[in-house]
């Protein structure tokens, strides 16, 4: 039993972690519904009416129909660009396959503020930044990426047996795909659309760089609120904080259901 | 009818080396890469060579280096982004290694070291604001602890590099589990049968297996935390102590209009990057990649 201080040292380590983050999320929880906070342990009164205040200041509604617009858009888009390539790379062997595989994995590898600047300067020129076009083509360049290498592998683990089983049986290239691949790639592709539409949401940087007034995404939105304040009280942006993660939450709640975090990677049965 | 058949070789020769048709579902993907990545950051490129005011193509690269304002973002960029990578894939080392195997509350405690991911940046920098600030709980606790000033963990490197290991945490936490989980157990279980003690067993089947995942958890790890900006400007100090590099460049591109200079701060970034990546990756290649689990 030499490993058990170790044991403890670890577990005790992650509560303290624990205990700080409760703080960090109850600090902000807290200041959202309080009159008023100033150096004391609590705040003298509670109240929800920076809920409501935030959601007309800042347009709420008008910037969740614009992330959800925008989220939706790149998931579709990327998904029909991403899982024919993915599909190709998956079971053809052919020159020059090195490169688009380092290609496609570029934009994750890169910080997206290194791309994001000449992107921006691009979208500039050709007049498409600070339109929703612009957001999502921005957008697009992580995320069709994304779809690609998580649906390179899964499309690997279908049997090539099943399309030659069906061609034998009379069926033609359309059939294939609509008939037999379509419902084996659904749960990959129900996968990947919902971590590139929570990648989407939570992306910071690209929006950043090519959102205008009217195609601000709620990240970004909050950022310019909290970089902005002073003129209005803190509660109005930890109450959008708060509503940005609570949408986070629910999208994250909706995501676990459908994908195994720890099966990212490789996927090898547990032992019972 | 030569000519027929020379064609139908010509195909059958190409669908040997893998050209075919299906390549052709290729096209959508290769032109959006081209078309939205690799143009804009060859056009970045050589935006940079092109100096907003004139004179030498470098003028841009040496006014970077030069201006020692400019030149230190390197460092402060690395001296934020290795220290929370690194305790990023440490810390989840532990964690990982006991969240192994079935356990009741398994799911519940997976979910509650995800949800960080879903806070945001700006959740988390008002939360560090408030709960590290001078009159926060922290502090609070702090200073009836018995300490004689409140510490100073905010709009300092402090601040930053906390914001940067809640929200790389996570991450770096889910990708170790899943190399973790990827090591088939029996492997351990052979070596505890030949009598292997656990620490052996950990240091000489487990970790060989797990460093190639590593490697990669740590790059990625680094890459979210080079790119740190909205948190290096809200529990920062963005003038001074972390004037990161992504700041430099969006403030030079946007705020200043100055996007040659922008494209060069951006190049150099995604240069500085690069070698920490392929320095991680060259050591990986000297690690054991074999079938079973850590690969990646």
């Amino acid at each position: 039993m030499k490993a058990r201080p170790a044991v403890w040292l670890t577990w005790g380590a992650l509560a303290f972690f624990m205990l700080n983050l409760a703080g960090i999320v109850g600090a902000v929880v807290t200041n959202s519904f309080a009159e008023s906070w100033f150096g004391t342990w609590l705040p003298d009164g509670y109240t929800g009416k920076w809920y409501g205040e935030a959601w007309r200041d800042y347009r709420l509604l008008d910037v969740l129909v614009v992330t959800f617009q925008v989220a939706i858009a790149v998931v579709v888009i990327s998904v029909l660009i991403g899982v024919p390539t993915a599909y190709a790379l998956a079971r053809r062997n052919f020159p020059g396959k090195k490169l688009l595989n380092v290609l496609f994995l570029l934009p994750i590898l890169m910080p997206p503020m290194t791309y994001g600047i000449p992107l921006a300067t691009v979208l500039y020129k050709f007049h498409l930044a600070g339109s929703m076009a612009g957001v999502i083509a921005a957008n697009l360049v992580p995320a069709v990426p994304f779809v690609v290498l998580t649906m390179t592998p899964f499309i690997e683990q279908i049997d090539t047996k099943i399309e030659a089983a069906a061609r034998m049986c009379g069926a033609n290239t359309v059939a294939i795909f609509t008939r037999v691949l379509a419902p084996l790639l659904v749960p990959g592709i129900l996968a990947a659309s919902i971590l590139v539409l929570v990648r989407t949401v939570g992306m910071f940087e690209l929006t950043f760089l090519t959102a205008g007034p009217t195609s601000q995404t709620l990240v970004v939105s909050l950022y310019e609120a909290m970089s902005s304040a002073g003129i209005r009280p803190q509660q109005m942006v930890d109450s959008m904080a708060v509503i940005y993660t609570g949408s986070m939450l629910l999208l994250l709640v909706i995501a676990l259901r459908f994908v195994n975090p720890t099966q990212l990677v490789t996927r090898l049965k547990e032992p019972a | 009818m030569t000519a027929v058949l020379e064609r139908a070789s010509l195909r059958h020769r190409l669908a040997e080396k893998g050209v075919d048709r299906v390549l052709w579902l290729l096209v959508p993907g290769a032109v959006f890469v081209v078309l939205l990545f690799v143009y804009p950051f060859l056009y970045g490129l050589q935006l940079s060579f092109q100096p907003k005011s004139g004179g030498s193509p470098f003028q841009n690269y040496v006014t970077f280096f030069s201006d020692e304002y400019l030149a230190e973002t390197v460092w402060i960029t690395l001296r934020l982004g290795l220290p929370a990578a690194l305790f990023n894939v440490l810390a989840s080392i532990p964690i990982a290694f006991r969240m192994r195997g079935r356990f009741r509350g398994k799911r519940a405690l997976t979910t509650l070291l995800v949800v960080p991911i879903t806070l945001g940046t700006v959740l988390t920098a008002e939360g560090l604001l408030a709960f590290f600030g001078p009159t926060g709980w922290f502090n609070r606790i702090w200073l009836a602890l018995g300490a004689d000033e409140p510490a100073r963990l905010t709009h300092n490197y402090w601040g930053v590099l906390f914001s940067l290991i809640i929200t790389g945490f996570p991450f770096a936490f889910l990708l170790t589990l899943s190399y973790l989980s990827g090591i088939d157990p029996t492997l351990e279980q052979a070596a505890a049968t030949l009598g292997a003690s656990k620490r052996q067993r950990f240091r000489t089947i487990t970790m060989p297996l797990l460093a190639p995942g590593l490697a990669v958890t740590f790059c990625l790890s680094f890459v979210l935390a080079f790119s740190v900006f909205p948190s290096a400007v809200m529990v920062g100090n963005p003038a001074g102590e972390t004037h990161v590099m992504s700041i430099a460049a969006y403030e030079t591109a946007l705020r200043d209009n100055d996007f040659a200079m922008g494209s060069a701060i951006a190049m150099l970034m995604a240069l500085v990057m690069l070698i920490v990546i392929g320095v991680v990756l060259i050591w990986r290649t000297t690690l054991y990649r074999g079938a079973t689990g850590g690969k990646g």
